[in-house]
Order: C-alpha cells, then sequence, then structure tokens
C-alpha cells in the first residue's frame, strides 16, 4: 500500500496524459486505417488547436472559445484533407507521406511566426486547472477528467462506428477500399468524416493537454503526435481500442521511469517499445494481419 | 499550372537575390558615418522572451544616445539584430551573417550555448564580442575576442549554495537541461558548492522540448528535498511553477539570473510557491534609468510587448543598456570603427553603469563580486529585495 | 530526354571528359579566387555559408536520395546517423590540452587525439609536415567517423530493413530519437561528455575542403549508382518482387545501400561539426530528417544532380536570399507582417507548391549531361521565339476562358459534394499500389 502510495503522483500522471495520448492517436489510426497514410501533420494540428484557444481566448469569454476551437480545428482537418491529400489520391504513397511531412513543416513554422517563437500560456480554465486531492497526492483536476472523458468519447465512437451507415462504410472502406468503392460508397464522404473525427478528438485532446502542460511552443505538437503514433502501432494500426490501450500503456510507463530516475530515456523508451513491437508483432496488439497480394 | 507555379517560383528568386544585393545605402547627412553594433540575441526559441528583454536595454540606450563622437566628428549608432534562435547550430550563421553586414562589435548573447557556439566565428573574424548575461566559464575562456559584463556561474552557484545552507536547508534537488551549458553549468557549480559545505543533492535533467515536468517535481517530493533549484530557462519555469503548485511542492524554488524576469513573477502570483533568485540588479537600484526605461515602454508598444505586455524591469535589461554604453566607451576609445582597433581598446575600458562599475579582468571577464538575492512576492506578482551576497 | 540524347549526342566521350574536368577545376579556382578576395567582413561572404553548408548538405541529400530515391527504402533516420558521424569525429579528434577545458563536469576516457598525434609523429606543430599530418588526422578521422555509422546502421538495419515501408519509416525514425538519447545519457559523460557542447576540434576554413570531400563521395555514389549494384537498387525500388524473381537478394541488397548511404551521412555529420565548430545532439532531431527529405523532394527524387542542386538552392534561400523577410524591407516596401519567422513561412509554402504541384522536382529522376545541357540551349531561341509568339493569344484566352472555368469550378464542387463518381476510376489505380 505504502509502495502504491509513493507512485500514485506517477500513475496519476501517467493515465492523464496517457488519456490524452489516445484522444490524439485516434487521428492517426482511423486515417491510418482508411488512406494507408501517416498523417504527420496530425501532432502539429493539435499544436494549432491549442494556439487557436490562446488567441481566441484573449477577446472571447471562455465558454465561447472552447467550441469555437472545437470547430476551427475541424475546419482545418477537412482544409488540409482537401488541400494538401485529396490532389495526390492517385499518387505514390510516399508523395502523400512527403506532402503531409511539407503540411507539418508548414504548420509548425506559421506559428513560429505567429508566436514570434515565444511560449504561449493556455488560457486557465478554472473547473479543470485547479488542485484536488487525491489519496494524499495533490495534482489538477484534469487528471482525473481525462480518463472518463476518454471513455466515453471512446465507447461514443465504437458505437457510431459499429451501429451508423456511416460507421459501416468506414468499416468497409478500411477493409477493402476498391470494393467498397464499387459497392457505392462514396469515398470522399468517408475520408471527409475520418478526419472531422479525428480533428474533433484532437482538439479535445489539446483542451487536456494543455490545461495539464500549460506552455505552447511551435514544436509542442511534435512529440505528443509521435508517441500518439506510437500508440496506434502499438495498439494495431486501425484499431480504436487498440489505439486507447497502447496510448495508456505509453503513458503510464513513461512517468513510471521518470519516476525511477530515469528522465533521459523517458522519451526514447516510446521508440523502443515501437521498435520492440514492431520485431514482436507487427500488427500490433489488435491490428488485423495485412495480407500481402501480388 | 506546373509552368506558372515554376514562373513564380524563378520570380520569387530573381526578386530576392535583388534584394539581398542591394540594401544599405541610408541617408547620412547629418552625420560623419555611422557605426554598426551588432546585437547578438535569442528573438525566439527557448530564450526568446529572455533575449528580446535584454536586447531591449540596447535597445532604450540606443534611443537615449544614437550617436557617438568619434575623433571629434559624431556618428550615428545603428543597431544590427541577429535572431540565433537560441540554436547552437543556427548561432553560427547568424554570427557570420553579423560579421558579414560590418559591424564594429558584437552584443550579446542571453543563454552561454549560443555565445559558447558562435565564440569561434568571433574569433576567427577579429570581431570584439560583449557577453551581457552569459555566465558560463567557457564563454570567455580560451577566447581573446569574447569580453563579459556580468558575473560568472562559479560566482554564481556558490552564492546561491551559500544562501540556501545558511538557511537550513540540507537537501538539494537540481534540474537541469539537456544541452543546455546555462543550465547544466550553474546547476553543476551550486551542487559543488553544496556538496562541500556537506549538503546532499539529487540531480536531474530534462530533454529539449519537454512541457511535463510534472514527474520532476513528485521526484523532489519523493526525496523529501528541502529545496528545488532549476536554473532553466523562462519558458520551463512558467511551467516549473504550474505543476509545484498544482502538486503543491511544498519547498522553496531557488533559481539563478534567468528567473529575475516579470514573466516568473507574474505565472507565481496568486501561487502559494516560494521562489528565490540571484541577480545582477535591483529595480529601484538607479530611479532615474527606471524612470526613462518604463516611459520609453509606455511609448512603444513593440518595447512592451516584448517585456512581457508590463513595465516590470528584468535584470537583463538593465545590463544591456550598460552593455551599450561599454560599447560606445570602447569605440570612442579606439578612436575609429574598425573592429580590430575596438577589440584593442575593450580590455581597457572602464564605465560606472546603472548595475555597478565594469572593470574588466582576467580572461575578459569584468571583475564583480556581489549578487544581489530577491524573492517573488505571492501577492503582487513583484520581486522583493532580500539581500545583497557575497561569497 | 532520351530522345534528345539520341538526337543530339554530338561530344565524343572524351570531349566530355575534358570539359567536366575544367568546369571542376574552374570552379574550384573561382571559389578559391573569390575567397581571397572577399574579406569576412562583407555581406558578400555569406555565399562561402552557403557553400559550405551547401556542400555538406549535398552529400547528406545524395545518399539519402539513393536510399529513399533509388533503392526504394523509405528511411527517416538520418538525422541520428549525422550525429554518429559528428561525435565520433569530434571525440576523437580534441586536442590533448584542451579536453578539460571541454569536459569540464566529466574525466575524459579517450585521451588522446589523432590529428594530434600524426602532426607531432610526422615533424610536430607548425611545421609543413605537421600541418600535412592533421589534414591527414582529420582524414582518416572522417572516414572512420563514417565506418562507425555504417558500422551501427548494419545493426539497426538488421531488424529495421525488414519492416514495410511506412514501418520502416517510423522504425528508422524511433532509432534516430534513440540514438540521440544515448548520446545525451550522463553516464557516457566520459566520452560523450554528455549532453554539452564539444568542442575546439580542428575545424576547416576553406570552402574547398567540404567542396572537394563532398565531390568525391558524390562522385563515388554516382559510380555506384551506375554499377550493377545500383541497377539491383532501381529494380527493388521499382518491384521488390519482380526484383527477387530476377534473382537479386533482396535483403543483401537493402542492407548494402542502407550501410553505405550511412557511410556517406556519418562523413557529412563530420563534416557538419566541421562547419559549426561545436557539436551537440539537441539540434538532430526529427525535423533535420524532414528538411533533408524535403530538399531530396525539390531536387527531384532519384537524381543526383537535382539532389545537389537543391541542397545549394535550399540552403541559399533559407541563410541568405529569404532573409529579407525578416527584416521588414523589400525592394522599398514596408510592411508589419514581415517580422521574423515570415521567411519560413514562405518559405514552407513554395515547399507544399514544389510537392503539390510539381511532385518531380527540379530534375525529376534526370541527370546533367553535357549533351542535355547543349540542346537545351540549343533548343533555347526556338523555344523562347514561340512562348513569345503564342503569349498575347494565351493571355487573351486565359482571360476568354476564365468565367466558363470559374462556373466550372463552382459546378464540380457542388458535384462532388453530392457524389464523386469520377473519382472512383482514379482511386482504383491508387489502391492496387497501396496494397
Amino acid at each position: 500500500m505504502e509502495l502504491l502510495l509513493k507512485w500514485l503522483p506517477y500513475i496519476l500522471a501517467g493515465i492523464s496524459v496517457g488519456g490524452q495520448y489516445a484522444l490524439i492517436a485516434i487521428g492517426y489510426t482511423m486515417v491510418y486505417g482508411i488512406l494507408r497514410l501517416i498523417n504527420f501533420a496530425h501532432g502539429d494540428m493539435f499544436m494549432i488547436a491549442g494556439l487557436m484557444a490562446v488567441y481566441l481566448a484573449t477577446a472571447l469569454p471562455l465558454y465561447i472559445t472552447l467550441p469555437m476551437v472545437l470547430v476551427l480545428t475541424v475546419i482545418l482537418g477537412c482544409t488540409i484533407e482537401v488541400v494538401a491529400y485529396r490532389p495526390l489520391r492517385t499518387a505514390p504513397r510516399m508523395s502523400i507521406m512527403i506532402s503531409a511531412i511539407g503540411v507539418s513543416y508548414f504548420l509548425q513554422n506559421l506559428a513560429l511566426y505567429a508566436t514570434g517563437g515565444l511560449a504561449q500560456t493556455y488560457p486557465k480554465i478554472e473547473w479543470l486547472a485547479r488542485t484536488v486531492n487525491v489519496f494524499g497526492a495533490s495534482t489538477k483536476m484534469v487528471t482525473l477528467v481525462t480518463p472518463v472523458l476518454v471513455i466515453v468519447l471512446v465507447v461514443a465512437l465504437v458505437m457510431l462506428i459499429k451501429h451508423t451507415k456511416i460507421g459501416m462504410a468506414m468499416r468497409a472502406v478500411s477493409r477493402d477500399f476498391e470494393t467498397s468503392q464499387l459497392m457505392g460508397i462514396d469515398i470522399n464522404r468517408v475520408i471527409t468524416v475520418t478526419f472531422v473525427i479525428g480533428s474533433f478528438l484532437a482538439a479535445i485532446g489539446s483542451i487536456l493537454y494543455f490545461t495539464n502542460y500549460t506552455g505552447i511552443m511551435p514544436t509542442s505538437g511534435g512529440m505528443p503526435g509521435l508517441k500518439a503514433f506510437v500508440a496506434a502501432v502499438f495498439g494495431g494500426i486501425g484499431s480504436i481500442p487498440g489505439a486507447v490501450i497502447g496510448a495508456f500503456v505509453i503513458g503510464i510507463c513513461e512517468n513510471l521511469i521518470k519516476g525511477a530516475n530515469m528522465t533521459t530515456f523517458s522519451d526514447a523508451f516510446t521508440f523502443v517499445l515501437l521498435i520492440i513491437i514492431l520485431m514482436v508483432k507487427p500488427t500490433g496488439l489488435f491490428g488485423e494481419k495485412n495480407i500481402d497480394k501480388v | 499550372m506546373k509552368k506558372k507555379v515554376a514562373l513564380l517560383l524563378a520570380l520569387i528568386l530573381v526578386f530576392s537575390m535583388f534584394a539581398a544585393g542591394c540594401g544599405g545605402g541610408d541617408d547620412e547627412a547629418e552625420y560623419a558615418g555611422t557605426v554598426k553594433i551588432g546585437v547578438f540575441e535569442p528573438a525566439s526559441g527557448d530564450n526568446g522572451p529572455g533575449g528580446k528583454q535584454e536586447a531591449l536595454g540596447v535597445q532604450y540606450a540606443n534611443y537615449v544616445q544614437p550617436t557617438v563622437e568619434i575623433g571629434g566628428e559624431t556618428y550615428k549608432v545603428e543597431l544590427v539584430e541577429a535572431d540565433n534562435e537560441s540554436d547552437n547550430g543556427k548561432a553560427v550563421t547568424a554570427a557570420t551573417n553579423l560579421v558579414s553586414s560590418g559591424v564594429s562589435i558584437v552584443l550579446g548573447s542571453y543563454g552561454s550555448a549560443v555565445s559558447i557556439a558562435a565564440g569561434d566565428v568571433f574569433k576567427e573574424a577579429g570581431m570584439p564580442a560583449m557577453g551581457i548575461t552569459c555566465t558560463n566559464p567557457q564563454v570567455t575562456k580560451g577566447n581573446d575576442v569574447y569580453f563579459r559584463i556580468c558575473f560568472l556561474d562559479p560566482f554564481q552557484g556558490t552564492v546561491l549554495a551559500n544562501y540556501a545552507w545558511d538557511n537550513g536547508m540540507e537537501k538539494a534537488y537540481c534540474l537541469s537541461k539537456l544541452g543546455d551549458d546555462y543550465s547544466v553549468g550553474l546547476a553543476n557549480f551550486f551542487m559543488q558548492a553544496f556538496k562541500a559545505k556537506g549538503g546532499e543533492v539529487v540531480y536531474e535533467q530534462f530533454p529539449d522540448k519537454n512541457s511535463d515536468f510534472t514527474g520532476y517535481v513528485a521526484n523532489a517530493k519523493k526525496q523529501g528535498c528541502d529545496v528545488f533549484f532549476s536554473p532553466v530557462s523562462i519558458e520551463a519555469a512558467v511551467l516549473i511553477i504550474d505543476q509545484a503548485q498544482a502538486q503543491q511542492l511544498g519547498m522553496p524554488i531557488l533559481a539563478g539570473d534567468t528567473w529575475d524576469s516579470n514573466k516568473v513573477a507574474e505565472a507565481a502570483k496568486g501561487t502559494d510557491v516560494e521562489i528565490i533568485v540571484t541577480t545582477f540588479y535591483q529595480e529601484g537600484g538607479n530611479p532615474q534609468f527606471d524612470e526613462g526605461i518604463k516611459a520609453w515602454m509606455e511609448e512603444d508598444s513593440t518595447a512592451l510587448k516584448n517585456n512581457g505586455g508590463n513595465t516590470d524591469l528584468a535584470a537583463v535589461t538593465a545590463m544591456g543598456y550598460d552593455a551599450y554604453f561599454v560599447a560606445l566607451e570602447a569605440i570612442k576609445a579606439a578612436g575609429s570603427t574598425d573592429p580590430a582597433a575596438v577589440l584593442e581598446a575593450l580590455p581597457n575600458v572602464e564605465y560606472d553603469g546603472v548595475c555597478g562599475k565594469v572593470v574588466f579582468g582576467e580572461n575578459g571577464d569584468a571583475v564583480r563580486d556581489v549578487a544581489y538575492v530577491k524573492k517573488c512576492n505571492n501577492e503582487t506578482g513583484k520581486w522583493e529585495f532580500l539581500a545583497e551576497q557575497t561569497v | 530526354m532520351t530522345e534528345e540524347r539520341l538526337t543530339t549526342g554530338c561530344l565524343s566521350k572524351k570531349t566530355k571528359y575534358i570539359l567536366s574536368a575544367a568546369s571542376i577545376i574552374a570552379v574550384l579556382v573561382l571559389v578559391w579566387v573569390l575567397e581571397q578576395n572577399i574579406p569576412p567582413t562583407s555581406q558578400w561572404s555569406m555565399l562561402f555559408t552557403v557553400i559550405k553548408k551547401g556542400a555538406i548538405y549535398s552529400l547528406v541529400v545524395v545518399s539519402m536520395n539513393l536510399l529513399n530515391g533509388f533503392t526504394g527504402l523509405f528511411s527517416l533516420g538520418q538525422a541520428g546517423f549525422m550525429l554518429i558521424g559528428a561525435y565520433a569525429y569530434a571525440i576523437f579528434a580534441i586536442p590533448v590540452e584542451a579536453k578539460e577545458s571541454v569536459y569540464q563536469y566529466y574525466e575524459p576516457l579517450i585521451g588522446f587525439s589523432v590529428p594530434e598525434i600524426l602532426s607531432n609523429a610526422m615533424g610536430g606543430a607548425g611545421t609543413f609536415g605537421g600541418t600535412m599530418g592533421e589534414y591527414l588526422g582529420v582524414i582518416i578521422l572522417m572516414i572512420f567517423a563514417g565506418l562507425i555509422t555504417a558500422g551501427i546502421a548494419f545493426l539497426i538495419g538488421l531488424p529495421v530493413l525488414r519492416l514495410k515501408s511506412d514501418y520502416l519509416a517510423i522504425a528508422s525514425l524511433g532509432f534516430a530519437e534513440i540514438i540521440r538519447t544515448i548520446f545525451q545519457w550522463d553516464g557516457l559523460g566520459a566520452v560523450t561528455n554528455g549532453s554539452n557542447l564539444l568542442r575546439k576540434f580542428p575545424t576547416f576554413s576553406s570552402s574547398l575542403f567540404p567542396l572537394i570531400v563532398s565531390g568525391l563521395c558524390i562522385a563515388f555514389i554516382v559510380m555506384l549508382i551506375n554499377s550493377s549494384y545500383g541497377r539491383a537498387f532501381k529494380a527493388i525500388r521499382d518491384d521488390e518482387i519482380a526484383a527477387e524473381a530476377m534473382g537479386v537478394n533482396l535483403f543483401k541488397h537493402k542492407q548494402l545501400s542502407f550501410v553505405i548511404s550511412s557511410f556517406f551521412t556519418g562523413i557529412g555529420g563530420a563534416m557538419l561539426a566541421m562547419f559549426q565548430a561545436t557539436v551537440n545532439a539537441t539540434p538532430f532531431t526529427s525535423n533535420m530528417t524532414y528538411e533533408l527529405l524535403l530538399i531530396v523532394v525539390i531536387g527531384g527524387i532519384g537524381s543526383v544532380t537535382g539532389s545537389v542542386l537543391g541542397s545549394f538552392l535550399f540552403i541559399a534561400c533559407s541563410e541568405w536570399w529569404l532573409r529579407f523577410l525578416d527584416e521588414g524591407k523589400f525592394l522599398g516596401m514596408e510592411a508589419d507582417f514581415m517580422r521574423p519567422g515570415f521567411r519560413k513561412v514562405v518559405f514552407a509554402l513554395i515547399i507544399i507548391c514544389i510537392v503539390l504541384f510539381y511532385s518531380k522536382g527540379i530534375m525529376g529522376t534526370r541527370e546533367f549531361s553535357w549533351d542535355g545541357l547543349i540542346s537545351f540551349f540549343r533548343k533555347l531561341p526556338s523555344r523562347l521565339l514561340n512562348f513569345f509568339k503564342r503569349l498575347p493569344g494565351r493571355i487573351v484566352n486565359f482571360f476568354k476562358g476564365l468565367p466558363g472555368r470559374i462556373s466550372g469550378k463552382v459546378k464540380k464542387l457542388s458535384r462532388n459534394t453530392k457524389n464523386s463518381k469520377n473519382n472512383h476510376t482514379k482511386n482504383t489505380d491508387n489502391v492496387k499500389e497501396a496494397r
């Protein structure tokens, strides 16, 4: 019990950050499931969502800012898809990936220009940022809210995918792009919906993440983005529950490593995990087996 | 479509070459000529806020004293700024850029690492450079062209360690940033001095671009330390204070000169985090300077923004102000705008500035033996003077 | 291009060699003369920064192109390999008496310096032999840096090269990050100086050095590409399964390409260390790899000439030509929006445009050849003439067609929202390629 209490702050921090990674990871895993594209710009979109809140909050009250951030991020996500990915549908996969890297480069530089390279402080959401006590460990309210919210959102998302028409279309497209087209599924619509969901969740993730770690820099999206992607690979790319479990595993392990006074390696651990999973089980925990067709 | 884009690109390139080729050619009718002073400061990246505040001091000094007498003729002083982006790689090109723009002397930089990285460029070009607040000994050691007007980390680290020990703190948690010579250096000198006193230390480093300080704050608590020593950048400071409040750190945070900034004080406002720093200048030390620069900032909206939105002074700003005048003294003494002549004149310059007297001693370091200890008032969000500390 | 070569291949092989040799010598002499005449305080001295950094980047980008463009391995580990090269050079090159001041907080484990040993062996500092010894030491160390990098690449390649495209990319990216962390680790402080700067090692001051070294290395890569190995690489890129069926050992060739590419990346890293005069691990992030990848794309995936051109253009733009965008003044115009950072936004936009509209880059998969150059200039007058002849008509057509095109776009948009039948056929091709 004493041991648990000693490690509790780290576990709490891990669950919290894991939940935030999970929200980003879902965007990665869904896009990859359908387009077979690593959307390198996803992490940067998450950062831009944070910056939007900073700038909007200077002029508007929070209860307008936050919904607007959600809407604007969704619009941004769809715009990126239409401008940078749609024209390259027929191009080789490497081109789309390079386009994604180009967009990421652009978003980072845009943020650098807008902020003048200075860290911005995220607006304080009183209810989420206040200090609470959990079994003797002090933490922010957001730590407790995050896992609950993540579970609610994931359940809702799984319901959407399992029981609605568009969800069925998404499953079909991710299973077989070609055949689903022949069946009359509007591919572009499915992809747009995917990006809407991904961006929406990334925006929620950004609100939670930046309430916890209040500084936003142009490069803030990079590391969480990469870690979320690793989480998606770990859980089996294309699988939503897999991505969520992967994200929690990464978040908790990372913080436990910090607790063991090995802070230098907390970031590298994520990549070690990635390489191990790629070596041992390349399809991830819940991934479906990929069959190479000649 | 492709052709049009290509044409557009080609046009942009041609234009840009023109623009790079031209440039310069100011109207200099009233003056005998222009003397350029390079301002080598980070305007972006980790040390962006600090670099901007330091540059503010130089800009204000230039506003107060825009001309200099050289050999009986009045020269206009022009500031040439180069952003080193708080990045060791970019620092080299920014420095080369400054040298190639024909400056007589270079001031800066905030953050020792970039100064060390760019030191060789200045050395090779024989360009005199003057550090304003870069406190790592490596900046000037073995470099004949680098001077500095502030105290050094071995001094500052000892002062901080003495302060901690004298106030009954026996176990210190030290945190520095990987690859940042300033914080690693100061933390090491602090630990040396603190251990010599009989204290115990826990040392950790956080990686670049890290914004999650939960683990570090939790570690300090878990280890049962008495003081949290983190001489890191302002950006990180704000995040550490936020986490310290969330987790109820319960021990004072001790830091070096970087934390003496209104941004840090603002972050601590309304919390119960105790912050103590050592610094170069105490607001109120020279009322005339204080009033002048505050009035100037009220007028100039960009300056106000660069200072973080209010007119509370950072010590680095006062140091920047002094550095500008030391540079002018050197140019006057040299009687020429030639960097080589300025370099020769610089070691013998003496100047009485707002932060005390500047006299260059060994290695081109200013002789300084006093640091001011300040504490943050959590209610007002202002710095309060605590003590004057010598070794 | 091939067709043109058939019709205008008028130069004999001998003439081409003479032309190449002459132009290389001319460039080197020109750089040397410029270096003697432009003082470092002139604004044109930025030219040398561009030449030095451009030459170093050329080598790294060409070796990345060997991997991504010629072998079709989408690897994103470049920054990590540069880091190894830079450290391998710096650690063994720091003079003994400087070690103490560099390794401030550690006891240095490597107590010797290769250039120094050779310099002393060949006559001591200050003498001609000593200087030559130092040069020899530097060159040996650079090769050593390449070998170390290649060795580590070999080990990383064993597991990583068995992965498929995206997984390969992300795994190599992961390895690069792990390498960066290891080099920053306190525990290795006695060797790597922890996360602190390594400096005071011998560097170059003349731009000729990186030009010549990069030139030789790139020449070697070109020879490799034109050999039977190169043909095997291209076969793997075009179709792995077909290549395997033709008897190409897939893994062996991938490993070979990976190791050779890393070898030259390591040498590039060593030169970057010399250029910067200091090394630490912080800047070698994935962003650096992305930058290199974007240069490969700008130059043309699969073109060595393109990579070299792209590198010089990229460095010149980012370090020199586009700086005016940050300074708020442009051809007499002053604008508030031009403040620090604007340069990078414009730059990023240009890059996205290239990726989207001009995906072949400057050169596509073509290479420089004297025949191509001559035929280009031969056809230039007639091309220009044609262009200007047609220009008035084109402009008129453009404005005539404008209303129609706009309404067409609107219609297309509304059609897209209803259904997108015409996209379906296109998508089918994509799917074939993707799976």
